[in-house]
C-alpha cells in the first residue's frame, strides 16, 4: 500500500512534468525571482542613533554659530536711515500736503524734510521708498493686471485682460498699462541735497536705472512695438491710467526708462509681499575713493507729495541704505544662525553625555539579551 | 379525514408563513378543492449588483458616498460657480479620473458575476411536465417541478427525493460545494411511493425556508384512488440541497420544494459587501478632523475679513478699487462666496492625490504578494493570488484568526497510524514490504515478546473489517469478473466510500494487517482474512453513529452462526460499557494517542445469544417503524445492546495536518492572535486536531460547552447553560491575574491556558433571545482562551460566530481562513478571507481577499507581507496629512497679511504640481518598498507584530504627533521667510523681492524639509528610492528654472518669471532655506535618537551582523 502510493505520486509528478507545454506553463506561472519581485532589493539601511548624529550636531553648531556671527556684524555693518515724512502730526512739514490732497490739482504740493546723518555712508547708498498698511498683497489686487499687455503685445494693448477691471477702460480708451496696480504707480518725488556747511543745497545725483531685475526690464516688460519709433503713437488710442497725471510715454524723457520699460513702473509692478514694504526708488552710486557717497552732516529731502496714504491708514517712508553681499539691513539671519548653532552644539553635548551613560547601558542589555 | 381538513385549513390559516404546501407535479389535492397555485420564487440565482440601466446612477451613487469623493465634487463644484483663487480644472481632473477608473473596475467585476449567474440559471434540466419530460432552463423550475437529475449533476434546487435509480430506494451525494464535507452521504426515496411518477398524486407540507442546511420538517400526503391519503413524514434525508452533486447513482428524480433564493445554499451564501480596511477609517477618522481645520480656518479668515474691512478704508482703498459686479453683491451672499474661497483655497489639506497615491500604493503593493516565491506551491503549480487590494494593511492587523479545520488545519487525508490489541501496540511501521504478513514483530513493544494471542488479533482485525458503513466502489461498467484472488487489489483499486473518511483509514488498516472487506453483497459482508480465504457474514443491523452516543455498532452473523456486535466509538462511550479491568490495559495507549493529536477509537465487541438476538431484532424493528419518537426508542435499544460488552483493543488515526501547520499556528498566537477553529465536524476530531497542532496544550484546561455537558446537568437546557458560562467566567476571566499591559498577556507560562469548546446547538441557543444576554459572557470567556474551538457547525454559523466577534467592543479584526465552500460565508463575513487553493472547489479562492496554496504561507502573509503593508500605508497615510498641512498652513498664516484677500501664496503650478510631482513619488516609493525590520526578521519574531497591534501607528497620538509637526514646521516656514522679508532687499545690488519670491521660498523650504523628513524615516534604501528621493528633489529645483524660465504664452500672468533664478542669486536665500530646514528637521532627528531604541532595532542590528557573519561565510566557502 505504502510502496503503491509512492508510485502514484511518482507517476504523478511524471505526468505533471512530461508534457511540454504544461511544463512552460507551470514556469511562467512561478512568478520570477528577481531581487525587485521578491523584495530583495540590496539596501542601504542607516539607522539613526545618538552615536551616529552626535557629530553633525557638532559640526553643524561649529558651523552655524561663526556664519551667524559673520551676518550678524555685516547687518550691524549696514548703515540706514529712516524718514517717515507721511505728515500725520501737526508738527511735520508735510501734513498740509497730506491734508489737503485731491487728484485733480494740478499744482503739486511739495514739502521738504531735514534731516541728519551721523555717520557718513560708504560706497553706493540705496535709496528706498516705504509704504506701510498698504495691501500689494491683496488678491484683487495682485491680479488687476496685463502681463501680456506690458510685454508688448499689440493685441493685449488695445484690448486688456479682463482681470484688469476696474481699470481696463476709460471713456472707451482701453488703459495702459491697465489695472490696478499700474494705476496706484508711486508716484512722489523725492530728491535730496546735501546741505553743505556753508548754507548751500548741493543736489546728489540719484540713478533712476539698475534699480528693477535685469530680466524684467529686457524680458518681462517691453514696449509695443509700432510703424514709428516714436513711443505716443505706438501708444495712439489708449488712454492713461485714471490717477496718472502723464500718459505711460511721457514717464521719463530716456527712451530706454519710457513707456513699459520704465523702471519705477516695473519696480512697482512686482507686487510686494507683505503690507508693509519697501521699494528701491533710487541709487546714489559712490563718485570716487576719496569721499564716501553720503559724508556726514544735514541734508534736505524734498519730496513732491503726489500720493494719498492718509485714506487707509497708511504710512511712507524714505530710507537710505548701505548693501552689503547678504543684501539690507536685517539682523534675523545673524541671530537665528547664532541661536540654531548654539542650540545644536548645546544638544550635541547633551546627546554626548546620554549616549556615554545610555549607550553603554543597552550595549549591556544586549549582551545580557 | 375531516378532522384534518380542519387541522389544514386551521394550520393554514393561522401560519402561512409557517409552512408552505407543495403539490407534487402540480397536481391538484382534490378535484373537489379549488387549486390555487402558490406563488414561489423563481429558480434564478442573481448574485450581480447592476443591471445595464441602473449601473451609472447606481454605481456614481456609491462612489459619491464615499465622504472623500463627495468633498471633491463640492469642492469642484464650488469652483465652477464661484470665482475662487483656483480654476476648476484643478480639481476636477483628478477626481473625473478617480471616479472613471473605479466605475470601469466595478463594472466589469460585475459583469463577470452576471456571466456565472446566467451559467447556473440557463443550466439545462429535465423537468417531468404531465407526463413528457422536457428540457428546461434551470432558472424556470418553479415549486413543485418533478425533476431528473443525472449522476455528477448538482441539484438546480432543494428537492425532496421521489425516486432513485438504486433498488434500495437510496442515492449518494457530496456536499463539498456547500458545508465542505466531501465524502458520500446517503439519501433516502419517500417511502411505498409508485414507481410510476406520473400517476403520483402526491401534496407535501414542509416549513419555510430557513438557512439549516441540516434542518428539514415535512409531510407528505400520497393520495391513492378510493384510499385514506397516506401520510410519510419527510426529514432531512429526503432532501437534496441545491449546490449538492449526486454520486453513484445514475439517475433520480425529485421535487422542487425550495427554489431560486429560497434555497437553503442561497439562504446561507451572503452578499459580498464591500470590505473597508480599519486604515480607511482612519483616514476617514482624520478626514473629518482635517475638513473641521479646513472649515474653521475658512471661518476664521472670513469673519476677520469683515472684521478688518469695518476699519475705514480697508475694504476698498483708493488704490484697490471693486469691480461694478462686486460692488452689487448682497453682503451676505459675499460673505458666503468669501467662506466658499477660503475653503477652495485651503482644500490642498485634504488632496485627492492621497487617494490615488494610497490605490496605486495598494494595487502595486498586492502585487508583492502575487510575485512571492515563497507562495508558489510546486504541487498545484500557483503562487498566491490577490483578489483584492484593498486590505493589504488588513494583514497586519489581525486579531482573531478564525480557521476551519477540515483540508485546512489538516489535509482531510486519514491515516492509519496505530492499533492497540489487549494493551499491546502494534504499529504499521517499516514492514510495508511484507505483503500480507501482520508485522507485529518490529514494533518496538513487540520485540519483548509480548504480543496478544493471535486470536484476539483476528478478532481485532475482523472487527475493523466488519464494523463499518463503508462501501466499495462499484467498479465501472466493461471491467470483467473478478476472481477471488484479485479481490482484495481490485478492490483497493477502486477504493472506498464512506461517510467519513476515518471509516475508510481504518478498513484500509485493516487491509494492510492482511484483513481486507470485499464488499457488502445482499446484505452479506465479504472480507479477506489474512490466508486468503474468503469469509462472508450476514449484516443483521447497523446502529448507527450519532454524535450523542458516540459509538456505532453492528450485528453479524458469522459463517459457524455465532451472532456478533461489534461496537467502535470514542473512549468515554465505550470504557463505561466493558468491564474494568481491559480498561486498565488499554486507557494509557488511548490517552497517549490522544494528546498526540491522533483520533482514537476503541473497539468492542460482544457475543448474543439467540434468544437476545430476537429479541433485539424485534425492537429493533419496532423502534424502526415507529412514527413517533423514533430516534429516541431506537437510542435506548441501541443503549441496551451496547452494553456488557468486551473490550479488544484501540485504534489511532491520524488526520494528518497541514505543512507546518503547528508552527504557522505557535507564530498567530506568539503575534497575539487568538485562533479560534470552526468546523462542521464532529468535536473529537475536531478536539484531537486542536491538540495535534497545538493550539491546546496538555495543560490547557477545557471548557466545554456542548450539547453533551448540558445535558449532563440534566436540567433545563438553557438553565445548564447559563450556569456553564457563569461557572467558565468566573474560572477564566475573573478568578485569571489581571492582564499586564494587555499586549504581553498570554505569555508568562505560570498562567493558567484555557481552551474553550462549543457546538452548533448551543450555539444557536445562546444567540436566541433569552441567552443572548449572555453572549458578552461568551465572548469574554473566549477572549481570556487561548484557543477556541466551535465544531457541528454550518456555514452560517460559522459567519455569525465571526460577527458576533467582530461587533465586540473595540472592533476587533477578524480574519477567516478556509478552502471549501462552507467556509465562504465566514470569509466573506470577516475582516480578511484568506483561501486555501485546497481540493475543495475553488468557491473560496473565489470569494475570498487573498487565497495562498497552503496553510504554512499564512505566516509570511501576516507577520512579513501584513507587517510591512501596514507600516508602510500608515506613514503614507500620516505623510500625506502631514504634508499637506505643512503646505497649506503658510497660506493660511499669509491671509493674515494680505487683508483676507485669498491671494494664493503659492504659485499655481506650485499648488497643483506639490501632491502629483514634487512630493508624492519618494512617499510612493516609501511605500512600496520599506522594510523597517527585514522580512526574515519579522517571520523569526512573531511577537513584532504586537508593535503594530490595534492600528497603532494611526491612532490619536501619532495622529497628533505628525499633526503638531506639520503645524511647527509651517509655522517655521512661513515666519521665517517673514522675518526675512521684514527687509525685501535680499540680494547685493539693493533690488526687492515680491510676493512670488516670498511663496516661492517657502515652497522650496517646504519641498525640500518634507522630503528629507521622509527620508530620515526611511529605513530601507533600495536605489529606487534615492533615485525618487534625490530626483524628486532635482526634478523641483529643474521645473522651478523651467518654469521661472520662460514667457508663457498661455498664461494670463508671468508671475514666477524669474523668480526661482533670482532667489537663488541671494545669499540670504540660501541661507535662510538652509536654516529653515534644519531647524525643522531638528525636533524629528532628536525624537528619533532619543526614543529608546526599540527591540526591533536591536534585532536588526543583530541581524546585520549575524547576517554579515553569515555572508563572510559563504564567500569564505566559495559559495558566493
Amino acid at each position: 500500500m505504502m510502496a503503491s502510493s509512492y508510485s502514484a505520486k511518482e507517476e504523478d509528478g511524471h505526468h505533471s512534468g512530461a508534457p511540454g507545454p504544461g511544463g512552460v506553463n507551470a514556469k511562467s506561472r512561478k512568478p520570477d525571482n528577481t531581487a525587485f519581485k521578491q523584495q530583495r532589493l540590496p539596501a542601504w539601511q542607516p539607522i539613526l542613533t545618538a552615536g551616529t548624529v552626535l557629530p553633525a550636531f557638532f559640526i553643524i553648531g561649529l558651523l552655524f554659530i561663526p556664519i551667524g556671527i559673520g551676518l550678524y556684524v555685516t547687518s550691524n555693518n549696514i548703515k540706514e536711515y529712516e524718514i517717515d515724512y507721511t505728515g500725520v502730526d501737526m508738527s511735520s512739514p508735510c501734513f498740509n500736503c497730506s491734508q489737503n490732497y485731491s487728484w485733480n490739482s494740478t499744482k503739486p504740493c511739495t514739502c521738504s524734510v531735514a534731516f541728519s546723518l551721523d555717520q557718513p555712508f560708504e560706497s553706493n547708498v540705496f535709496m528706498y521708498y516705504g509704504l506701510s498698511n498698504y495691501y500689494q498683497n491683496h488678491r484683487r489686487y495682485v491680479k488687476s493686471r496685463d502681463d501680456s499687455q506690458l510685454n508688448g503685445n499689440l493685441n493685449s494693448l488695445k484690448d486688456p485682460s479682463k482681470e484688469c477691471e476696474p481699470y481696463r477702460t476709460n471713456d472707451g480708451l482701453p488703459i495702459a498699462p491697465c489695472g490696478a496696480i499700474a494705476n496706484s504707480l508711486f508716484n512722489d518725488t523725492l530728491e535730496l541735497y546735501y546741505n553743505d556747511p556753508n548754507g548751500t543745497k548741493i543736489p546728489i545725483r540719484l540713478v533712476k536705472t539698475g534699480i528693477a531685475w535685469w530680466t524684467d526690464k529686457h524680458v518681462k516688460f517691453r514696449n509695443p512695438v509700432g510703424d514709428g519709433s516714436n513711443l505716443s503713437a505706438v501708444f495712439q488710442g489708449t488712454t492713461k491710467p485714471v490717477n496718472w497725471q502723464k500718459y505711460v510715454y511721457q514717464l521719463d524723457t530716456d527712451p530706454d526708462n519710457n513707456g513699459f520699460i520704465n523702471e519705477d513702473l516695473i519696480v512697482w509692478m512686482r507686487t510686494a509681499a507683505l503690507p508693509t514694504f519697501r521699494k528701491l526708488y533710487r541709487i546714489i552710486e559712490k563718485q570716487g575713493d576719496a569721499t564716501p557717497t553720503l559724508p556726514r552732516g544735514n541734508y534736505t529731502l524734498l519730496i513732491t507729495y503726489n500720493y494719498p496714504v492718509r485714506s487707509f491708514e497708511g504710512r511712507k517712508r524714505m530710507i537710505l541704505s548701505t548693501i552689503s553681499w547678504m543684501g539690507g539691513k536685517n539682523p534675523f539671519l545673524g541671530i537665528a544662525y547664532i541661536t540654531v548653532g548654539s542650540v545644536c552644539f548645546f544638544l550635541g553635548v547633551v546627546l554626548l553625555i546620554i549616549h556615554h551613560k545610555y549607550g553603554s547601558r543597552s550595549n549591556n542589555a544586549d549582551i545580557a539579551s | 379525514m375531516i378532522r384534518r381538513g380542519l387541522d389544514r385549513l386551521l394550520g393554514r390559516g393561522e401560519g402561512r408563513a409557517d409552512s408552505r404546501t407543495v403539490y407534487v407535479g402540480h397536481g391538484a389535492w382534490s378535484p373537489a378543492q379549488p387549486f390555487t397555485p402558490p406563488r414561489y420564487c423563481d429558480n434564478r440565482i442573481v448574485s450581480s449588483k447592476y443591471t445595464l440601466w441602473n449601473f451609472l446612477p447606481k454605481n456614481l451613487f456609491e462612489q459619491f458616498r464615499r465622504i472623500a469623493n463627495f468633498y471633491f465634487l463640492i469642492i469642484f463644484l464650488v469652483q465652477v460657480i464661484v470665482d475662487t483663487p483656483t480654476s476648476p480644472v484643478t480639481s476636477g481632473l483628478p477626481l473625473f479620473f478617480v471616479i472613471t477608473v473605479t466605475a470601469i473596475k466595478q463594472g466589469f467585476e460585475d459583469w463577470l458575476r452576471h456571466k456565472a449567474d446566467n451559467e447556473v440559471n440557463k443550466y439545462p434540466v429535465t423537468v417531468l411536465d404531465g407526463g413528457r419530460s422536457t428540457r428546461k432552463e434551470s432558472e424556470k423550475i418553479r415549486v413543485g417541478d418533478v425533476v431528473e437529475v443525472l449522476e455528477d449533476e448538482t441539484f438546480p434546487c432543494d428537492l425532496v427525493l421521489l425516486q432513485s435509480s438504486r433498488d434500495d430506494g437510496t442515492c449518494y451525494v457530496t456536499t463539498a460545494s456547500l458545508d465542505g464535507e466531501s465524502n458520500h452521504k446517503t439519501h433516502y426515496t419517500v417511502p411505498d411511493i409508485e414507481t410510476d411518477l406520473l400517476l403520483l398524486n402526491a401534496t407535501l407540507e414542509c416549513e419555510q425556508p430557513q438557512p439549516d442546511l441540516y434542518k428539514f420538517v415535512g409531510r407528505m400526503y400520497i393520495r391513492r384512488e378510493g384510499q385514506e391519503p397516506a401520510v410519510r413524514s419527510l426529514g432531512p434525508e429526503n432532501l437534496l440541497l441545491k449546490g449538492a452533486t449526486l454520486k453513484n447513482t445514475s439517475k433520480i428524480s425529485g421535487v422542487a420544494v425550495y427554489t431560486g433564493m429560497e434555497t437553503k445554499m442561497a439562504l446561507n451564501y451572503q452578499g459580498k459587501s464591500q470590505k473597508r480596511s480599519v486604515v480607511e477609517k482612519s483616514i476617514n477618522c482624520f478626514l473629518v478632523v482635517y475638513l473641521c481645520i479646513l472649515l474653521s480656518k475658512a471661518l476664521v479668515c472670513t469673519t476677520l475679513k469683515y472684521v478688518w474691512q469695518r476699519q475705514p478704508g480697508q475694504d476698498e482703498p483708493w488704490y484697490n478699487q471693486k469691480t461694478q459686479k462686486e460692488k452689487d453683491t448682497d453682503l451676505y451672499l459675499k460673505m458666503f462666496t468669501d467662506f466658499l474661497s477660503f475653503m477652495v483655497l485651503f482644500n490642498f489639506i485634504i488632496p485627492v492625490s492621497m487617494y490615488v497615491t494610497v490605490e496605486m500604493q495598494k494595487f502595486l503593493g498586492s502585487s508583492f504578494i502575487t510575485w512571492d516565491r515563497d507562495f508558489y506551491d510546486p504541487q498545484i503549480q500557483e503562487g498566491a493570488l490577490v483578489n483584492t487590494s484593498d486590505l493589504n494593511e488588513e494583514l497586519g492587523q489581525v486579531e482573531h484568526v478564525f480557521t476551519d479545520k477540515t483540508g485546512t488545519l489538516t489535509q482531510n487525508n486519514m491515516e492509519f497510524i496505530e492499533c492497540c490489541i489487549d494493551g499491546f501496540q502494534y504499529k504499521y511501521g517499516n514492514c510495508a514490504s511484507e505483503l500480507d504478513g501482520f508485522c507485529v514483530e518490529d514494533g518496538p513493544v513487540n520485540k519483548l515478546q509480548r504480543k496478544a494471542g493471535r486470536e484476539r488479533e483476528e478478532l481485532f482485525l475482523r472487527a475493523l473489517c466488519l464494523c463499518h458503513t463503508v462501501q466499495v466502489k462499484e467498479p465501472g461498467p466493461g471491467l470483467g469478473p473478478v476472481d477471488q484472488v484479485d479481490a482484495a487489489r481490485a478492490v483497493e483499486e477502486r477504493g472506498f466510500i464512506a461517510s467519513s473518511p476515518d471509516e475508510v483509514a481504518l478498513v484500509k488498516g485493516a487491509m494492510r494487517f492482511g484483513f481486507s472487506f470485499l464488499g457488502l453483497d445482499c446484505m452479506k459482508m465479504k472480507i479477506q482474512n489474512r490466508n486468503k480465504e474468503i469469509e462472508e457474514y450476514d449484516l443483521l443491523h447497523v446502529l448507527n453513529f450519532d454524535p450523542v452516543r458516540r459509538r456505532m455498532s453492528v450485528i453479524v452473523k458469522s459463517e459457524a452462526g455465532e451472532t456478533l456486535l461489534f461496537c467502535k466509538g470514542a473512549d468515554v462511550s465505550i470504557f463505561p460499557r466493558v468491564r474494568e479491568e481491559e480498561v486498565m490495559r488499554i486507557r494509557t495507549h488511548v490517552e497517549r494517542n490522544a494528546t498526540e493529536g491522533y483520533r482514537t477509537l476503541c473497539v468492542a465487541y460482544k457475543k448474543l445469544s439467540t434468544e437476545a438476538f430476537a429479541q433485539a431484532d424485534a425492537s429493533l424493528r419496532e423502534a424502526r417503524l415507529a412514527l413517533q419518537d423514533r430516534e429516541e426508542k431506537l437510542l435506548n435499544i441501541y443503549d441496551q445492546l451496547e452494553t456488557g460488552m468486551n473490550l479488544i483493543g484501540a485504534t489511532a488515526v491520524e488526520d494528518r495536518l497541514q505543512e507546518e501547520a503547528t508552527v504557522t499556528m505557535e507564530a498567530l498566537q506568539n503575534a497575539g492572535m487568538k485562533v479560534w477553529v470552526l468546523t462542521g465536524d464532529k468535536m473529537e476530531t475536531a478536539k484531537s486536531t486542536c491538540y495535534a497542532c497545538r493550539l491546546f496544550q496538555r495543560r490547557t484546561e477545557l471548557l466545554e460547552l456542548t450539547v453533551r455537558t448540558l445535558e449532563a446537568g440534566g436540567q433545563k437546557c438553557e438553565g445548564r447553560l447559563h450556569e456553564l458560562l457563569l461557572d467558565y467566567h468566573r474560572r477564566a476571566v475573573q478568578d485569571a491575574p489581571p492582564a499586564k499591559g494587555g499586549v504581553s498577556r498570554s505569555w508568562s507560562s505560570a498562567v493558567q491556558d484555557y481552551g474553550f469548546i462549543i457546538d452548533g446547538a448551543t450555539l444557536s441557543l445562546l444567540l436566541k433571545p433569552p441567552s443572548s444576554r449572555y453572549t458578552s459572557l461568551f465572548l469574554e470567556i473566549c477572549q481570556n482562551c487561548a484557543a477556541v474551538l466551535c465544531c457541528r457547525m454550518a456555514p452560517l454559523q460559522k459567519a455569525q460566530i465571526v460577527r458576533l466577534v467582530k461587533n465586540t467592543k473595540g472592533s476587533p479584526i477578524t480574519l477567516s481562513v478556509g478552502d471549501g465552500a462552507n467556509d465562504v460565508s465566514m470569509i466573506l463575513e470577516a475582516h480578511v478571507g484568506i483561501g486555501i487553493k485546497g481540493n475543495e472547489g475553488r468557491q473560496a479562492v473565489r470569494n475570498s481577499d487573498y487565497a495562498v496554496p497552503k496553510l504554512k504561507h499564512l505566516r509570511k502573509l501576516l507577520l512579513g507581507h501584513g507587517h510591512l503593508y501596514y507600516v508602510r500605508i500608515a506613514q503614507l497615510v500620516q505623510y500625506f496629512f502631514y504634508k499637506n498641512l505643512c503646505f497649506i498652513l503658510p497660506q493660511f498664516l499669509y491671509q493674515f497679511f494680505c487683508g483676507y484677500s485669498q491671494q494664493p501664496l503659492y504659485d499655481a503650478a506650485y499648488l497643483m504640481m506639490y501632491n502629483i510631482c514634487f512630493t508624492s513619488m519618494p512617499i510612493l516609493a516609501y511605500s512600496l518598498f520599506e522594510q523597517h525590520i527585514c522580512i526574515e526578521i519579522l517571520m523569526d519574531n512573531a511577537i513584532l507584530y504586537r508593535e503594530v497591534a490595534r492600528n497603532a501607528s494611526l491612532r490619536w497620538g501619532p495622529f497628533l504627533h505628525w499633526t503638531a509637526l506639520g503645524i511647527y514646521q509651517g509655522l517655521l516656514f512661513f515666519f521665517g521667510v517673514h522675518c526675512l522679508f521684514r527687509n525685501p532687499a535680499l540680494q547685493d545690488n539693493g533690488q526687492v523681492y515680491g510676493n512670488w519670491s516670498f511663496g516661492t521660498i517657502v515652497f522650496t523650504v517646504m519641498v525640500f524639509t518634507v522630503t528629507l523628513k521622509l527620508a530620515l524615516d526611511t529605513r530601507h534604501w533600495t536605489w529606487i528610492n534615492h533615485l525618487v528621493i534625490w530626483g524628486s528633489l532635482a526634478f523641483y529645483v529643474f521645473f522651478s528654472f523651467f518654469w521661472g524660465g520662460i514667457i508663457w504664452p498661455f498664461l494670463k500672468q508671468q508671475r514666477l518669471y524669474f523668480v526661482f533664478a533670482n532667489l537663488l542669486s541671494s545669499v540670504s536665500a540660501w541661507l535662510v532655506i538652509i536654516l529653515l530646514i534644519l531647524l525643522s528637521l531638528l525636533p524629528e532627528v532628536l525624537l528619533v535618537v532619543l526614543r529608546k531604541p526599540r527591540a526591533s532595532h536591536i534585532q536588526q542590528l543583530k541581524m546585520r551582523s549575524s547576517a554579515r557573519k553569515h555572508r563572510d561565510f559563504l564567500s569564505n566557502t566559495g559559495v558566493i
